[in-house]
C-alpha cells in the first residue's frame, strides 16, 4: 500500500469519526451529570439542521456551528424541563426527543432538501501538515475536527481540576449527597443536559457542513446511538470517548477501503462490523465487573427533593 | 326592477351555457367511450423535495397537468409506506373519485393489486413491479440503456483506468447496471476496471460520501452511482475528479463534475396513459420503456465531455433508442468464465429482470442478495 493511500485513509477516518466525538462527548457531560438522555440522535439531527440553514443563509462557519449548538442545546432544555421539573421518565423521554427531533428536522428542513451549502475552508498547520503520511491525514482538516479534540481536552481538565467539575461529578455520582452539601441538584444537571445539547448539536451540524453538505431527512442515520454506546465503551472518560469514536471511524472506512480492493467478504457483513465491535467492547467492558463499568452512582435515577 | 335583474340573470346563463356547450363540440371529436375529465392519483414512497426518484415522478404528474390543463385533476400524497398503510391511502383515493392511481414503489405491489380488486372500476399503474390485473397495468424503465451510455463516456474519460461505482443493494436492477456500464466501458477501453462498493442503502448521505472518498482514494478518478443522494456528486466536485447523476440531474451538486446523468422521465409515460383514459383506451399493459419511449433520458452534457466522447454517446443512444445496439449483445461470459451469451446473441428481458451476475472482467464477488 502507498503511503498517500494510507494517508488518505486516515484523514477519512478522521472526518467519519468527528461528530461521533462530538455527540460522544456531549452524551458523556449529561451522564457524568448523572442525567440518561436517549435523545442525542434527535438533539444531533436538529443542530444539523440549523447548522445547514444557517450556513445556507451565507453566515461564516462559527456563525453556523454556534446556530448548531444553540438548536441542540434549545431541544434539550426542553428535555431538561420535562425530566427535571416534570419528573417524566428519563428513558421514555430520551426516546421521544429522538422521535420528535427527527420529525421536526424533516418537517422543517423539507424547504432545505436538494441544496449545497458552501465548502468550509481547511486550515492547514504549518509544518506538522508537512510531515510525511501524518501531515496531510492529521493536520490538514476543517477547523471542527481540532475543535473536537479541543473540546475533550476540556471536558477533561473541566472533570478532573476544575472546583465545578467536582460538583457536577458528585451530582452524577450521588445526588442525594450533593443536595445534601447545599448544590442545586437540578441546577447543575439543567447545565450539563444544555451543554450536552449544544454538543451533539454541533456533532450533528458536522455532518451538514463538512461531510456531506447537504440536508435530508433522517441523515444522522443512527449516529446518535453509536455515540450513547461510545461513552460506554469510553468508562465515562473524554479521551476514552475520542479512542472509541476513531475505533468506530476506522473499521466504517476500512470495510469501504476492502471491498474496493475486492476482498470478497459480504457487504452486509461488513456494514455489521463496526457495531459488532461496539457490542464486542461492551462486553469486554463490562466483563471487569463493576470497577472497569465506572458508571456514575446516580445515572438515570429521578431526583425528587423530599417535603 | 327585481323581474329585470332576473331576466339578466337568465340571459347571462344562457349565453355562458351556449359558450360552454361550444367549446365541448370543439373538443369532442374523441371516441365514444371518451372521459370528460379524469381524476387521477399518485401515491409516492418518499416526500417530493428528494431531489430524486420521488422528485422525478411528480415533475412526471404535473407534466400530466400541464398537458391535460383543466380536464384532469391530480392529486398526491407522499411519503407512504409499503405497507398495509399505503392500502389505506389507495382506498381513501379511490373513494374520494379517483380514475386512475399511479403507485410509484415496488413495494407498493400488493396493496395495488388487493385494492384493484375491491375497486373494478378504477384502474391502476404500477411501477416496477410484476403482478398484474385486468384494471392494474405495470411499467417500469430500461435504466441499463443509460447506463450503457455512461459506461462508454467513462471508458473513455477514465485516465486512471479505474472507475468507481458506489451501489445499494444486489437485487437485480442494480447487477445489470453494473455490467451494462462496465460491458460499454471495456468495450472503448480494455484496461478499464470497475471498483464496486455496496454501501446497503439506498439513501445515506454519509456513507455514500465515505464511499466516494475511498474509491477516489482508491484511484477511482470517475464516480458511478446506484443510490439515491447527491453526496457522491458533492465529492467528485471537491475532489476535482468527474461523476455521473442518478435518477435526476445532479448538476446542481457538481457544475463541474458531473459528465451527465439518466433521468427517469416518468411525463411521456403519464401523459400516454392519462391520455388513455381522455379517450377511453386504457387497457391493462406492461410497459419496460427505455430511450424509444423517452423514459429514460440523459441530462446534457458536461463542459468536461470532449466533442469525440459526446458524439460517440449520442450515436449509441440513437442507435439503442431505435433498436439497433443492444447493451447486452454476446459474445458475454459471465463473471466465472462460463458463456452467457454467443456472438450476436442479445439478453432476453426474463433474464435481464432476474440479472444475478457480473459478467467477465468484474472483480470482486457479488454479495449474496439473500
Amino acid at each position: 500500500m502507498d503511503y498517500s493511500l494510507l494517508s488518505s485513509i486516515l484523514h477519512a477516518i478522521l472526518v467519519a469519526s468527528t461528530p461521533l466525538v462530538f455527540a460522544g462527548l456531549g452524551a458523556l457531560i449529561q451522564e457524568r451529570a448523572g442525567v440518561l438522555n436517549l435523545g442525542i440522535e434527535g438533539l444531533m439531527i436538529v443542530g444539523a439542521l440549523a447548522g445547514f440553514a444557517t450556513a445556507l443563509a451565507g453566515y461564516p462557519l462559527l456563525v453556523s456551528v454556534i446556530a448548531a449548538a444553540l438548536a441542540g442545546s434549545a431541544l434539550a432544555a426542553i428535555f431538561a424541563l420535562l425530566v427535571l421539573r416534570l419528573y417524566a421518565n428519563p428513558v421514555a423521554t430520551g426516546l421521544a426527543l429522538t422521535l420528535f427531533g427527527l420529525g421536526l428536522s424533516a418537517l422543517a428542513g423539507a424547504q432545505y432538501v436538494g441544496q449545497a451549502a458552501p465548502q468550509v475552508s481547511v486550515w492547514t498547520i504549518p509544518l506538522l501538515s508537512q510531515l510525511p503520511v501524518v501531515g496531510h491525514a492529521l493536520f490538514s482538516h476543517d477547523p471542527l475536527v481540532y475543535l473536537s479534540i479541543l473540546m475533550a481536552a476540556l471536558l477533561w481538565w473541566f472533570l478532573k481540576k476544575t472546583r465545578a467539575g467536582l460538583i457536577l461529578r458528585a451530582v452524577g455520582e450521588n445526588h442525594a449527597s450533593a443536595h445534601s452539601l447545599g448544590f442545586s441538584v437540578m441546577g447543575i444537571r439543567f447545565l450539563a443536559i444544555a451543554a450536552g445539547g449544544a454538543l451533539a448539536g454541533i456533532g450533528g451540524s458536522y455532518l451538514t457542513l463538512v461531510q456531506t453538505p447537504l440536508f435530508v431527512e433522517g441523515m444522522t442515520a443512527g449516529r446518535g446511538w453509536i455515540a450513547l454506546a461510545l461513552v460506554v465503551f469510553a468508562s465515562w472518560r473524554p479521551f476514552r470517548v475520542i479512542a472509541g469514536a476513531y475505533l468506530f471511524g476506522s473499521v466504517t472506512i476500512l470495510q469501504l477501503h476492502s471491498q474496493a480492493f475486492g476482498i470478497s467478504i459480504p457487504a452486509q457483513w461488513l456494514s455489521m462490523l463496526p457495531y459488532l465491535v461496539t457490542i464486542m467492547a461492551l462486553v469486554m467492558i463490562s466483563a471487569r465487573g463493576e470497577k472497569g463499568l465506572a458508571a456514575p452512582g446516580s445515572l438515570g435515577k429521578i431526583f425528587r427533593v423530599s417535603r | 326592477m327585481r323581474g329585470l335583474l332576473l331576466k339578466a340573470l337568465a340571459v347571462s346563463a344562457a349565453v355562458l351555457l351556449a359558450a360552454c356547450s361550444d367549446s365541448e363540440q370543439t373538443a369532442s371529436n374523441a371516441p365514444e367511450k371518451s372521459a370528460d375529465k379524469v381524476k387521477a392519483g399518485f401515491i409516492y414512497v418518499g416526500p417530493v423535495s428528494d431531489g430524486g426518484w420521488t422528485y422525478e415522478h411528480n415533475q412526471g404528474r404535473l407534466a400530466v397537468e400541464e398537458a391535460f390543463g383543466d380536464k384532469v385533476e391530480t392529486t398526491f400524497v407522499e411519503s407512504v409506506s409499503e405497507g398495509p398503510d399505503a392500502e389505506r391511502v389507495l382506498s381513501q383515493m379511490a373513494n374520494d373519485g379517483a380514475d386512475i392511481i399511479f403507485t410509484t414503489s415496488f413495494g407498493f405491489m400488493n396493496p395495488t393489486i388487493k385494492v384493484a380488486e375491491q375497486f373494478p372500476n378504477v384502474k391502476f399503474e404500477h411501477a416496477t413491479g410484476f403482478k398484474r390485473a385486468d384494471n392494474v397495468a405495470i411499467y417500469s424503465s430500461r435504466f441499463y440503456e443509460g447506463r450503457h451510455v455512461l459506461g462508454l463516456v467513462a471508458g473513455k474519460m477514465t485516465k486512471t483506468n479505474t472507475v468507481g461505482y458506489i451501489a445499494s443493494f444486489p437485487i437485480p436492477e442494480v447487477v445489470r447496471g453494473i455490467n451494462a456500464a462496465y460491458l460499454a466501458a471495456k468495450s472503448v477501453n480494455p484496461e478499464v476496471q470497475f471498483k464496486v462498493i455496496w454501501v446497503s442503502s439506498w439513501f445515506d448521505p454519509g456513507k455514500e460520501a465515505d464511499a466516494a472518498k475511498a474509491l477516489i482514494d482508491q484511484g477511482a478518478d470517475i464516480l458511478m452511482q446506484h443510490t439515491d443522494s447527491p453526496a457522491a456528486m458533492q465529492i467528485a466536485e471537491q475532489r476535482g475528479i468527474y461523476a455521473f447523476g442518478q435518477a435526476s440531474d445532479m448538476a446542481a451538486f457538481g457544475p463541474t463534475a458531473q459528465l451527465t446523468a439518466i433521468i427517469d422521465d416518468w411525463a411521456p409515460y403519464y401523459i400516454e396513459r392519462v391520455g388513455a383514459m381522455l379517450d377511453g383506451t386504457w387497457q391493462s399493459t406492461d410497459t419496460w420503456g427505455g430511450f424509444n419511449t423517452g423514459m429514460v433520458a440523459l441530462a446534457p452534457y458536461g463542459q468536461a465531455v470532449p466533442d469525440d466522447v459526446r458524439q460517440l454517446a449520442e450515436e449509441a443512444r440513437v442507435a439503442i433508442s431505435e433498436g439497433r445496439l443492444h447493451p447486452f449483445t454476446g459474445p458475454i461470459n459471465k463473471q466465472d468464465g462460463s458463456a452467457w451469451l454467443a456472438a450476436g446473441e442479445t439478453a432476453d428481458d426474463g433474464t435481464l429482470l432476474g440479472m444475478n451476475f457480473y459478467v467477465e472482467g468484474i472483480e470482486g464477488s457479488l454479495p449474496s442478495s439473500n
